[in-house]
């Protein structure tokens, strides 16, 4: 008998990453509609102090799997690991974060299972007979495609910032299960020498709650900065287009669009970016859409909220100067 | 050193999506071109032939037009091309097409595989990775630079906020992704020469398949209802900025 809903939780140096927050947030909705339950696997090293943090934000039962091997991320130990946790728990659902480490392990872990995998999802429903149902963005958003299995579990890679996290409740409680890793030998054969976090103080682009994205129009990389300090009072995280990408002014790792990130934040400020399709493509999902741009016909025009048809230089600035007040009452 | 790239025939990014009469995705009077991502890929596994000596074949699997996908490859420089074509491949999920491309790979010599992250129009970003675990060999997903020494690589992966140095022995696949290189162009005389490198034809029966695999279903298809032109802010600069940020708090509720 196939049961609950299973949430492979992402943890970067102890902090639960805000996507597995999402999802057991979203699986908790299901699960109380459905009476099934949430399970939360969380794998690292000296992470059992991370079990009450799940337990608030809604499992049922937590699965922690503490091994110095799996300290950091590999493809192999973890997909040996959770192959084996799968098979024995027996889920209806297993979901994960569409981050770098879930599209990397999300797809070898479906074909070890022999199941299939919707890829980054961005609606999550459940049907009349209570079978999970996902929505996928295919052609960069153009379409969708609404996909279920028949086959158990059914995996899915969740879009950062899909569905809103629920407050902790520090009253509720979970089954807590310790599981030693059963690392199959085979699998360890690549082999991570070095990992290499940039260190910033703002919010990693597909995570982010509020996106500063800057093009063409800022001219220049010395330019940032105007971006930036409106970026810091907010909170937000900064991006690029690919106009500025090619000119060298941004690294890649900052573009959104088609051949860049896909981002669905909250509020997306576009400064100096025309709205091509491809740019579109990578944002178009976002809550609410800013445009600051000096040509009136500015196709991004035609898919913002608000926009001001103006030279960025004055406007930006400006805007810091706004958000500092509002912030600040 | 022999090398492996897969690559996708999708639309151009400037394609309107609309659907046809049965609700699918149509495809009619699309511009093609190959997947962008499987472009470094191909330009990775030349300049790996070029400094290591060996042979690149790419592999492709779709309709008969893909067939121009892999002449483009083979000018630019592959040695030699496989389609993949069948009726049957219709209503094949990933993991089906990951079993087929692994039986392709496993009659070919390889060290190296190379892929695309991502494909642009599907994008479930699974392939490259479930061929990897069909045959049993390591992976490393979006790759933005391979040294190669001997029977070894080491690739420099991105990950969210960084990136990651892997090392693996071959047979292992490479994602590409953006940074990796900077893909050439054919050029007239490799374009002509690519119109004699073999291009090799298979069906499902030719790979011992008789039907694709379905894990999944799609229920439906659907297109987003296009976002409106919103409100334009008049005024002067700074009165403009002050509105903004009041609309921002009061109507948008986003700070
Ligand atoms: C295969 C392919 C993939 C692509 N993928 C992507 C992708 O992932 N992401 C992406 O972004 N693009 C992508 N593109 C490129 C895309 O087509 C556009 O070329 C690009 O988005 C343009 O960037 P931009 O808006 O910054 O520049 P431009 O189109 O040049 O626009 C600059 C804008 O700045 C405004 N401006 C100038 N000065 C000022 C000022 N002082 N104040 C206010 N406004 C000012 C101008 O009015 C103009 O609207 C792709 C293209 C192809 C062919
Ligand atoms: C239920 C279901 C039914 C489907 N039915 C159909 C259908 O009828 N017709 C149809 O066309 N698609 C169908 N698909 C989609 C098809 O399964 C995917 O296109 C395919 O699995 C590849 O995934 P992707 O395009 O997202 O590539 P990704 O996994 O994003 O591609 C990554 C990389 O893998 C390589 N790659 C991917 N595809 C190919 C390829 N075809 N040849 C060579 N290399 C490749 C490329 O290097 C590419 O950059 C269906 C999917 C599902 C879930």
């Amino acid at each position: 008998m196939a049961k609950g809903i299973m949430i492979i939780v992402e943890q970067r140096n102890l902090q639960v990453r805000k996507v597995s927050l999402e999802l057991l947030s979203e699986a908790r909705k299901i699960a109380d509609q459905t009476g099934e339950s949430v399970v939360a696997v969380v794998l690292g090293q000296g992470i059992d102090e991370l079990a009450p943090t799940l337990a608030a934000s809604g499992a049922d039962k937590v699965i922690v799997i503490d091994d110095a091997k799996l300290a950091e991320y590999s493809t192999g130990a973890y997909t040996s690991v959770l192959n084996k946790i799968i098979r024995k728990e027996e889920p209806q659902a297993v979901l994960l974060g569409n981050t770098a480490a879930g599209k990397d392990l999300a797809p070898r872990l479906a074909q070890r299972l022999g199941i299939g995998l919707a890829s980054d999802c961005t609606g999550m429903e459940i049907d009349s007979a209570n079978f999970l149902t996902f929505k996928r963005p295919i052609y960069a958003g153009k379409a969708f495609a609404h996909l279920t299995s028949n086959v158990r579990p059914i995996m899915a890679t969740i879009r950062p910032n899909t569905f809103p996290v629920t407050p902790p409740d520090a009253a509720r409680q979970a089954e807590v299960v310790k599981e030693a890793a059963d690392i199959d030998q085979a699998d360890l054969t690549a082999i991570l020498k070095e990992v290499a976090i940039a260190a910033s103080k703002r919010p990693e682009l597909t995570e982010a709650n509020i996106i500063v994205s800057g093009g063409r129009g800022m001219k220049g990389p010395e330019n940032y900065s105007i971006l930036e300090d409106l970026a810091d009072v907010i909170g937000a995280a900064v991006g690029a287009s690919r106009a500025a990408v090619d000119s060298g002014w941004k690294e890649h790792k900052f573009q959104v669009g088609q051949t860049g990130k896909t981002v669905a934040p909250t509020l997306y400020i576009a400064c100096g970016i025309s709205g091509a399709i491809q740019h579109l493509a990578g944002m178009g999902s976002s809550k609410f859409i800013v445009a600051i741009n000096k040509d009136p016909e500015a196709n991004i025009f035609n898919v913002a909220d608000y926009g001001i048809v103006g030279d960025l230089f004055e406007v930006v600035p400006l805007l810091t100067e706004e958000f500092k007040k509002l912030v600040n009452e | 050193m022999n090398i492996v790239v897969f690559i996708k025939q999708t639309f151009d990014t400037e394609a309107k999506i609309v659907l046809d009469a049965s609700g699918k995705i149509d495809a009619n009077g699309v511009n093609l071109i190959i997947n962008p991502y499987d472009e470094y890929a191909i330009e990775e596994g030349i300049r790996l032939k070029e400094k290591n000596g060996g042979e690149v074949t790419v592999v492709s699997m779709g309709g008969s037009r893909a067939q121009e996908a892999v002449r483009t490859a083979l000018a630019m420089g592959a040695d030699k091309g496989v389609l993949v074509s069948d009726p049957g491949l219709e209503n094949t999920d990933e993991f089906g097409r990951a079993q087929i491309l692994a039986k392709v790979v496993a009659d070919i010599p390889h060290d190296v595989i190379l892929a695309g992250r991502i494909a642009i129009d599907d994008g479930a970003s699974q392939i490259a990775v479930r061929l990897a675990e069909a045959l049993s060999i390591p992976s490393v997903s979006s790759v933005i630079k391979l040294e190669v020494a001997g029977t070894q690589a080491t690739a420099t992966r991105e990950i969210d906020g960084g990136t990651e140095l892997i090392e693996v022995s071959f047979p292992a696949v490479f994602t590409a992704q953006k940074g990796l290189n900077d893909p050439r162009y054919p050029s007239v005389a490799g374009i002509m020469k690519a119109k004699k490198k073999p291009l090799k034809s298979l069906t499902l029966a030719d790979l011992g398949f008789s039907a694709g695999d379905l894990k999944m279903v799609i229920n439906q298809y659907s297109l987003p209802t296009p976002r409106k032109a919103g409100r334009k802010i008049d005024g002067e600069p700074a009165q403009a900025a002050s509105e903004l940020a009041k609309l921002l708090r009061e109507e948008a509720k986003v700070l």
